[in-house]
């Protein structure tokens, strides 16, 4: 096994339309490494490995694989050239059988035809090696999640690859799975593969990882060995400047800490078959509850019930004194609920219109068709709101989709505020966002409470969930296993024991 | 930890997988056995073999469009184009053949190629410029209609071509008068087709594929299939397969008619639908089409034996089993979405 470098990135820059994605980026792999690409969300990992895995093109730098230059037009040309990737989400046709998922695009034939016998054979042999046991007739679909995860990073496996890409291929597995994973992974590492390790779970990349190299806010923080770099200075690398505004925050959160009064939302055995398990929760006027739980858990489920995106199909919810029944978002609305959803652009804001239209959206709609806002009237909230979440560039004629996603986001936080909700509902908010944009808007949630409003926040961070949040709902295979309430519960690992021991145990 | 064993059972059935995926296509096999036990017992010499044959004779064109829209439909896209590229590829074998003079089998040749290269154009159109198929595939079935209609508005004959006289010449099993029946060469045609199909669509790694790119486009595209490829692949099959078909016709009637076909194209989608193929890809069967097809056919039969109901009838009966269908599919779609969670 030689030092050389497998793989050598080098000075890597990508433009998403007005958003530089990576700036300057460089990045080192070697034969045999498990090596983790860090950074919070937005700080540019996923981008890395889509220039890598040949999904995008780089705008500036250079790819060597094996000392070669290489340029990947497609994630096909990477799979030819060694470099297999698992995604987050599985990414395999569930229509087809496990066998033929393995072995897609490079079946055994006879002639031009698929020799089926083979192909089962050799991908019992695959997954026996790897260590799991599955009829490989049967079709992926008919198999949970997490070992459809194994089953993608079976095939990835066996395509010879060199490099080996795994972008958060445990967020969906449980302990036993993810330890069959670090199994499979220690085994490819003796073997000479090398690795590239993305994950959130602290503990597992400093189980795994040889190396690290930290991103944050697009570019390049450094590149340690695991050993050389304890835990709490990774995390200070990963939020760099942005720990010492948020402190602040956290500070302002815990200091209003709700009076005791009747619950503004009281919500009891609510739910919705196939979706979420019936819950109960409660928020106070000037609270923010957070929502914590790995994707899938059921967060976004549980609060589309609240904002009445989805019907319930039991339970009760009681609103600022008064039951509600037949819920639906305009009704919503109308009580004083405002929900912001996960996907802005599909199901948030017009692209097409301008900043300003879009924030008076939900404030015509209440105001009903008729009766139009004076244009005086909306300037000047407009151009209130703008200053106020520091929206850029300040021009409200200009169409939202020229925005970046951190400015888009203020604008549909503007929108909502303008019509003053008692209960605001964000929705991952500060999803694929950069640092800056989501230290405002954190602060701007911090304010809102502190205002009386209520808000239930969503969120894939924990960090950020903990940060803000005064009580936390944790969520696990789309059931609320607890809610924590006191200071010390209220930390990461708290939440992660949470998560893993589904609320059962202290 | 290397020791440590995983197992899991198949657990949930969804619309892809064991028995609830024969589902749809036993409804279909078990209405077309119920319409044809209803017509042996209300009308007589409905058990003549020979109307089960003339199935396969009136709407073997109309099963190998359907056979080729399958491909389209299970790769999750549709083509509006085939009936007017049928219809313009009979006109074009009437034109080449009595008009231009040129040898059949060369016009018959130019005719394939034809098909072929306008579905190779329209696939690139699709998948190149990420255009939806149902535009882009309208444009066929204006422009080709327009095209027929240009090269003449009436019908041209073909009795004097000789060469045409071939796809009807009789093949008979048993003695015809006394409990056998025939079939004529274009059936055979129809069949073989259906036959190349099957064998494609589940033995080769383009007819897997096509299944792969149906279920999800953005997996088949990650894990390293050749998408462009497969996409365009099925528009040039559907294509071939319609202008087989408008030859298949010319071969029937003898003439070209500018309004034939219009509507096969809905025809062909219904047959497709009826025979359990999911309307938004990556599950179904060659041989659900044929099912879907014989359905179609036994309905008009039906009809024509009833003697004095409109020929309309069968459409209207079709619209409500593509309704009844298409909800089928819904409901078994829901349920196995609920057991996944």
């Amino acid at each position: 096994m030689s030092d050389d470098p497998i793989v050598q990135m080098t000075g890597i820059r990508k433009d998403f339309t007005g958003v530089r994605a990576l700036d300057g980026v460089d990045f080192t792999l070697r034969p045999g490494e498990i090596h983790a690409v860090m950074g919070e969300n937005g700080a540019g990992k996923s981008t890395l490995i889509k220039v890598l895995t040949g999904v995008h093109t780089p705008d500036a730098g250079e790819i060597r694989l094996d000392g070669r230059p290489v340029r990947f037009h497609s994630p096909g040309a990477a799979q030819a050239a060694g470099i297999s990737t698992v995604y987050q989400e599985v990414n395999l046709t569930d229509n087809l059988s496990v066998a033929e998922n393995l072995f897609a695009g490079r079946e055994p034939r006879l002639g031009p035809f698929i020799n089926f016998r083979a192909m089962r054979r050799k991908a019992k042999a695959l997954l026996d090696d790897i260590g799991i046991e599955l009829n490989v007739a049967a079709p992926l679909s008919s198999y949970s999640i997490a070992m459809q995860q194994l089953v993608a990073i079976s095939r990835a496996v066996d395509i010879e690859a060199k490099v080996l890409i795994l972008d958060e291929p445990t967020s969906s597995l449980d302990r036993d799975e993810v330890n069959v994973l670090l199994g499979v992974m220690r085994r490819l590492a003796a073997k000479g593969t090398a690795m590239v390790f993305i994950s959130h779970f602290l503990d597992q990349v400093y189980d795994i990882a040889d190396r690290m190299t930290v991103l944050r806010n697009g570019q390049l923080v450094g590149e340690w060995t695991t050993a050389e770099l304890p835990e709490s200075e990774l995390i200070g690398h990963m939020l760099g400047r942005e720990a010492a505004t948020l402190e602040q925050i956290e500070r302002t959160a815990a200091a209003h800490h709700a009076a005791e009064e009747e619950p503004l939302m009281e919500v009891t055995g609510l739910g919705r078959r196939g979706s979420i398990a019936p819950y109960d929760l409660r928020v106070r006027r000037g609270e923010v509850v957070g929502l914590a739980g790995l994707l899938g858990s059921g967060r976004t489920e549980t609060v589309r019930l609240i904002a009445g995106a989805d019907r319930a199909d039991s339970g009760k919810l009681r609103f600022d004194g008064k039951a509600v029944n037949g819920h639906n978002p305009r009704t919503a609305s109308a009580r004083g609920i405002a929900f912001c959803p996960e996907n802005r652009k599909t199901e948030g804001l017009v692209g097409d219109l301008s900043v300003a239209e879009n924030m008076i959206l939900a404030m015509q709609a209440s105001r009903g068709w008729a009766r139009s806002i004076p244009v005086a009237r909306r300037d000047k909230l407009v151009a209130e709101f703008i200053e106020k979440l520091d929206i850029r560039p300040g021009d409200p004629d200009m169409p939202v989709k020229n925005l970046s996603g951190g400015n888009q986001q203020k604008v549909l936080l503007a929108r909502w505020m303008l019509i003053e909700p008692k209960l605001l509902i964000l929705d991952e908010p500060t999803r694929g966002i950069d640092v800056g944009a989501k230290a405002d808007i954190q602060r701007l949630v911090a304010e809102l409470s502190s205002d009386g409003m209520a808000v239930l926040f969503v969120s894939a961070e924990l960090d950020e969930v903990t940060r803000l949040s005064d009580r936390i709902a944790v969520l696990r295979d789309r059931e609320l296993v607890a809610v924590l309430e006191s200071e010390a519960d209220m930390t990461t690992e708290r939440i992660v024991d949470t998560i893993v021991s589904g609320g059962r145990e202290a | 930890m290397s020791t440590h064993q995983l197992t899991e059972r198949p657990s949930r059935s969804t619309l892809f997988d064991g028995l609830t995926r024969y589902i749809p296509i036993s409804a279909t096999v078990a209405l077309l056995i119920a319409l044809y036990l209803g017509g042996v017992a209300n009308y007589p010499n409905f058990d003549n073999p020979q109307v089960v044959a003339k199935l396969f004779i009136d709407n073997a064109p109309l099963l190998v469009i359907a056979v080729g829209m399958t491909f389209v439909i299970l790769s999750g896209g549709i083509d509006l184009s085939v009936g007017s590229v049928m219809a313009f590829s009979t006109m074009a074998c009437a034109w080449l053949t009595v008009e231009a003079g040129i040898a059949a089998p060369v016009a018959l040749v130019l005719v394939l190629a034809f098909g072929t290269a306008w579905g190779l154009l329209i696939g690139a159109v699709i998948h190149y410029f990420d255009v939806q198929p149902f535009i882009a595939t309208l444009v066929g079935l204006f422009l080709f209609r327009g095209l027929t209609l240009q090269i003449s508005d009436t019908d041209v004959s073909m009795r004097e071509i000789e060469f045409f006289q071939w796809g009807m010449t009789h093949v008979d099993f048993g003695n015809v008068r006394d409990g056998g029946f025939w079939l004529p060469y274009l059936s055979f045609v129809a069949f073989a087709v259906v036959i190349i199909a099957f064998v494609v669509l589940h033995y080769t790694r383009f007819g897997r594929g096509v299944y792969a790119v149906g279920g999800s486009e953005q997996s088949a595209l990650l894990m390293g299939l050749p998408v462009a490829r497969t996409k365009i692949g099925v528009y040039a099959v559907s294509g071939f397969c319609a202008a087989l078909a408008g030859i298949l016709a010319a071969f029937a009637t003898k003439s070209a008619n500018p309004l034939a076909n219009v509507g096969a194209e809905l025809d062909a989608i219904a047959a497709v639908v009826i025979g359990g193929t999911l309307l938004t890809g990556g599950a179904g069967f060659v041989l659900g089409t044929v099912a879907g097809v014989m359905v179609w056919g036994m309905l008009n039969t039906l009809i024509a034996f009833q003697g004095n109901l409109s020929s309309w009838w069968a459409r209207i009966v079709m619209g409500i089993l593509l309704l009844a269908f298409i909800l089928l599919q819904r409901v078994l779609a829901r349920s196995g979405e609920k057991r996944r969670t």
